[in-house]
């Protein structure tokens, strides 16, 4: 694509990071909120665009960099194969839509704290297409780092509020928590050769133990990034903390970097892949979706519920890491390469659908200034605009055919039913499990979904202030449309989606669905065979409309289009509210009943003598006291021992050294 | 794809748009008879469809296009679901384009639209119902799934014509996973289908109600389309059973001299099937609220053992 031109795609990508960090830098000089919105964000979209195009381009041929930064004879390498051109293309693609949406919504920020922002978010953007790039683990972490801060920065955006400032701490401990595990694999990964360019870590063999020990330590670091159970902690006070377009950066993008991780770890870096890794990627993943579904259901602040989302978007992601896995060790590669197609598949679809959402819930947030689902309420009459976008997100999220949240989960599934004939007994009874679980977890999602919408644009306003609210502005209209357009795309035309991602697939478990995708044409979806399975969405949409559309002329044709608005009839009850309408605890209710003995409920009962009687329930997260807790109390504990060597004076530190010096001579000694 | 086949796709599409009422005016005359009442007959359904279609629309003050796009989003869902699976013959063109997960799909999002358009009006029940349809969708789904799951392994495919195909023709073998999947297919039915026990079709009682207490606010032709897909899903469900646990004298593709055979067959299992739901119903009573969820992880778990009965005992390899 970009040959004539004499570039490399990874020159290209270099210089969108390069642009991004200029944009950046330009707009904290120039602390003007209107060249900001009006120029600084849409030449950031224009940048993510050609990235996406870089990243395209990419898939195809591999390219290499050096960098001469950073430590004397230790130049950044940068390396943009298959895997990192998908992500990047993830990135492109997806931040397009949030920076022009970033353009309409921070228009009534302040001067110096939008230039502030604006450094942050385009420094957030570049450090995660280097994350991407790196080929060292001296790059990687540098970036990995500079990812962490710069969003941590972002997240703490409003940090005059008490809560943010918590939620931006929780996010940070976590996050340095996981990167301490992945710089350990890395240590692990080199393999005493002292050499930390990826290069040489693909050449060492490791023996199984440490294999074992890398991936491990992986899962962790990445997971901690990702929000696997149980270092999910900050994902859903992290989110609703930062402003909307970042938490779709986060959510969409970000946790997308924890994926790439533990991919390139797993599948390039490492020359062996164990069965039972999968087993473990495939049970936590399991886990991790139940959970956030679940908890899903009973939150009432629309950026939590989201957040909780995505924990369990996550979860689907690393089912499909760990059926990859399994079937990789086994060498079933046609099976690996689907589950890995279905695994990459759903990291696109998420990074769009979520961004939507969270970008959504930045406009509803801005017309009424309220998070809480229980006041709002009847927004599709005055946001109509926003309503028809969300409504797109909404049920692809729920993971609805025709749109893209259903392919991805197909092609799970797919891979799921594919898997008997395993030669361990005990996965074959895994699986049939695992695709049930995955099936609760995905049905869970629509009433979660249903819930989400329904609250928020559907029924009467629930509080007064939303009578007065206006529709999106243009820029944010355009940012969710290109939104609303990919998740479309994805779900209407999977089969070119695939074979790009074929690459990806050829490169790391050596196969790819290639033909059979596409041996009856491009409208019929054939992961294997065609008497296996197919899947048409295009025509499914058709029908589906074309049907609806007719059906609707025929009937107006037929007999008459009368038409009367009179009031709601609601079974006769006349002296109907707006309270009288569920609200999120209500919608929430069997879910919270059904699963009580899974989270922590307490309950506020009113006695029968008060006068105004007050009814409180609150769910809690049981894994923070089960896991979260104990840690902390230990931390504390050694904290104050260790506090007890501190006096604050000068001689006992110089005994300190002394002691340390003379045990250290006898040491060597 | 051949215009017989499409013929065969046309003939079925018109074939279940009119049947559909007339099961359901079957099982409310066969309840009749059973209850000792005279009963409207087999054609009240399409009475009531023609009476409300006649009809001027009342919509409530504060609806939105979603309220009114939902009865042909429905209609048109249900529709296809309920022609594509095959009945007659197993020469659908159609039938490529949704596999049997696709087809649970079309189910949810069908359920999905009813649901929000309960919600659309801000009414107490509206809201009340959609939470309930909800409720027993979400492990009536993956319950299905799990029921289609194992059909799809034992046929090794997911598509719903080669499922029938290996089903129809194998030499008659038992699988105890089916029998498993059998008894969870039915309980799904039952629940989806807002029938007895799960809810009462002909309620209108306000604290029990499911699926009515959904299309309160729907009047005139948009209830009618919601009326005329109901009795269409109630069709492609018990269709959809017939193909998976009885079968027997499907019309191979192109096979016009087996046609007749198989329509008769096809009406004399949905007049079987129809006269023993409404024996069922009969029989026994409405359950509360509280314990669907109890009946529907039942069926969801048998769905499951089924399905790990046939991953235990059945495959060979």
């Amino acid at each position: 694509m970009f040959d004539q031109f004499g570039l490399l795609p990874i020159d290209v990508a270099l210089g969108v990071v390069v642009a991004w960090l200029v944009l950046g830098i330009a707009g904290l000089l120039l602390q003007n909120t209107r060249i900001i919105t009006q120029f600084i964000f849409p030449a950031g979209a224009l940048c993510s665009l050609v990235l996406a195009a870089a990243g395209l381009a990419g898939l195809s041929e591999t390219s290499v960099a050096i960098l001469p930064l950073g430590l004397p004879d230790l130049p950044f390498h940068l390396r943009m194969d298959a895997l990192s051109s998908f992500f990047l293309l993830l990135l492109g693609g997806a931040s397009v839509g949030i920076s022009l949406f970033s353009a309409g919504y921070f228009r009534s920020m302040a001067d110096d704290a939008l230039a502030l922002l604006s450094l942050e978010y385009h420094v957030f953007m570049a450090a995660m297409a280097l994350v991407f790039m790196a080929d060292d683990a001296y790059m990687f972490m540098v970036a990995w780092e500079s990812m962490a801060l710069s969003s941590y920065l972002l997240v703490t955006t409003d940090h005059e509020q008490g809560e943010v400032r918590r939620a931006g701490f929780l996010y940070l401990l976590i996050a340095h928590v996981g990167a301490i595990a992945i710089l350990m694999g890395f240590g692990v990964m080199q393999g005493g050769q002292g050499d930390y360019t990826f290069d040489s870590m693909r050449h060492t063999h490791l023996s199984t133990f440490w294999a074992t020990v890398t991936f491990l330590l992986a899962l962790f670091g990445f997971g901690a990034k990702a929000g696997v159970l149980p270092l999910h902690a900050w994902l859903p006070e992290a989110h609703p903390a930062a402003p909307s377009p970042v938490s779709a950066m986060m959510s969409g993008i970000m946790l997308k970097t924890a994926v790439y991780g533990i991919l390139r770890v797993s599948f390039d870096l490492l020359d062996t892949q164990l069965w039972w890794w999968g087993v473990l990627a495939l049970t936590l993943g399991l886990l991790t979706a139940l959970f956030g579904v679940i908890f899903a259901a009973v939150q009432s602040d629309m950026k939590r519920l989201l957040a909780y989302s995505s924990i369990e978007n996550i979860g689907i992601i690393l089912v499909g890491i760990g059926l990859t896995l399994i079937f990789h060790a086994f060498h079933k590669d046609a099976l690996a390469a689907l589950a890995l197609t279905a695994t990459l598949y759903h990291a696109l679809n998420h990074a769009f659908m979520k961004s939507l959402l969270f970008l959504g819930t930045g406009s509803v947030l801005h017309a009424t200034g309220e998070r809480q689902l229980g006041k709002l309420g009847g927004l599709i009459h005055k946001m109509p605009k926003l309503a028809l976008l969300m409504l797109v997100g909404t049920l692809a999220i729920a993971g609805l055919p025709p749109l893209n949240g259903f392919v991805s989960e197909w092609l799970l599934l797919q891979a799921f039913l594919l898997s008997p004939g395993l030669p361990q007994p005990y996965l074959n009874m895994l699986v049939p499990l695992a695709a049930a679980a995955l099936a609760l977890a995905a049905a869970l999602a629509g009433y979660v979904m249903v819930k989400f919408y329904g609250v928020i644009f559907l029924g009467q306003p629930r509080d007064e202030k939303i009578i007065e609210v206006h529709d999106i502005g243009i820029w944010e209209r355009i940012g969710m449309l290109c939104m609303v357009v990919a998740c479309i795309a994805l779900g209407v035309f999977p089969t070119f989606i695939i074979l790009q991602l074929d690459l990806v697939t050829e490169m790391l478990v050596h196969h790819a669905l290639g033909g059979s995708a596409l041996q009856h044409g491009w409208l019929m979806l054939t992961p294997i065979q065609a008497e296996r399975a197919s899947y048409g969405p295009l025509i499914l949409l058709c029908i589906i409309v074309i049907g609806g559309l007719a059906t609707s002329l025929v009937v107006k044709k037929f007999y008459h289009g009368r038409l009367r608005r009179g009031p709601a009839w609601d079974c006769g009850f006349p002296a109907q509210t707006a309270r009288m309408q569920d609200t999120a605890e209500g919608f929430g209710q069997p879910i919270r009943q059904i699963f009580e003995w899974f989270m922590g409920v307490v309950r506020q009962m009113p006695t029968p003598f008060d006068l105004h009687p007050h009814f409180h329930s609150e769910t809690h997260d049981l894994l923070w006291n089960i896991f979260y807790a104990p840690i902390k109390r230990v931390n504390e504990m050694v904290g104050s021992q260790v506090g007890k060597l501190q006096h604050g004076r000068i001689h006992v530190y110089l005994l300190y050294s002394f002691v340390t010096l003379l045990a250290l001579l006898a040491f060597i000694q | 794809m051949s215009y017989t086949a499409l013929l065969f796709q046309a003939v079925q599409n018109v074939l279940v748009l009119l049947a559909a009422p007339l099961l359901l005016g079957w099982i409310t005359q066969c309840r009749a008879w059973l209850q000792n009442r005279t009963g409207a007959g087999v054609l009240q359904p399409c009475r009531n469809l023609i009476k409300l279609f006649h009809k001027d629309a009342v919509l409530a003050h504060n609806a939105s296009p979603l309220f009114r796009a939902t009865p042909y989003i429905l209609f048109s869902c249900m529709w296809l679901a309920a022609a594509l699976v095959p009945v007659l013959a197993t020469d659908l063109p159609l039938s490529p384009a949704v596999d049997v997960i696709a087809l649970v799909g079309i189910f949810a999002l069908a359920r999905v639209f009813i649901s929000l358009a309960a919600m659309d009006i801000g009414t107490a029940f509206g809201s009340l119902g959609a939470r309930r349809e909800m409720l027993v969708g979400f492990l009536a789904e993956p319950a299905l799934l799990m029921v289609l799951f194992t059909a799809s392994t034992i046929s090794q495919s997911t598509s719903l014509i080669t499922i029938v195909e290996t089903l129809a023709h194998k030499q008659f073998v038992l699988y105890p996973s089916m029998a498993f999947a059998a008894v969870a297919f039915l309980m799904v039915l039952l629940a989806e289908n807002a029938r007895i026990p799960v809810d009462n079709p002909s309620t209108h009682l306000e604290l029990t109600m499911i699926h009515e207490a959904m299309i309160l606010e729907y009047s005139a032709r948009h209830l009618a389309l919601v009326e005329w897909a109901s009795a269409l899903k109630l069709l492609a469900y018990m269709t959809i059973g017939i193909a998976l646990f009885a079968p027997w004298g499907i019309a191979e593709s192109g096979d016009w001299g087996a046609l007749p055979l198989a329509l008769l067959l096809l009406f004399s299992k949905l007049l079987l099937g129809g006269a023993g739901l409404a024996l069922m119903e009969t029989l026994s009573a409405k359950m509360r609220i509280f314990r669907v969820p109890e009946f529907m992880g039942t069926a969801f778990l048998l769905a499951v053992l089924g399905l790990l009965t046939h991953f235990l005992l059945e495959t060979t390899t």
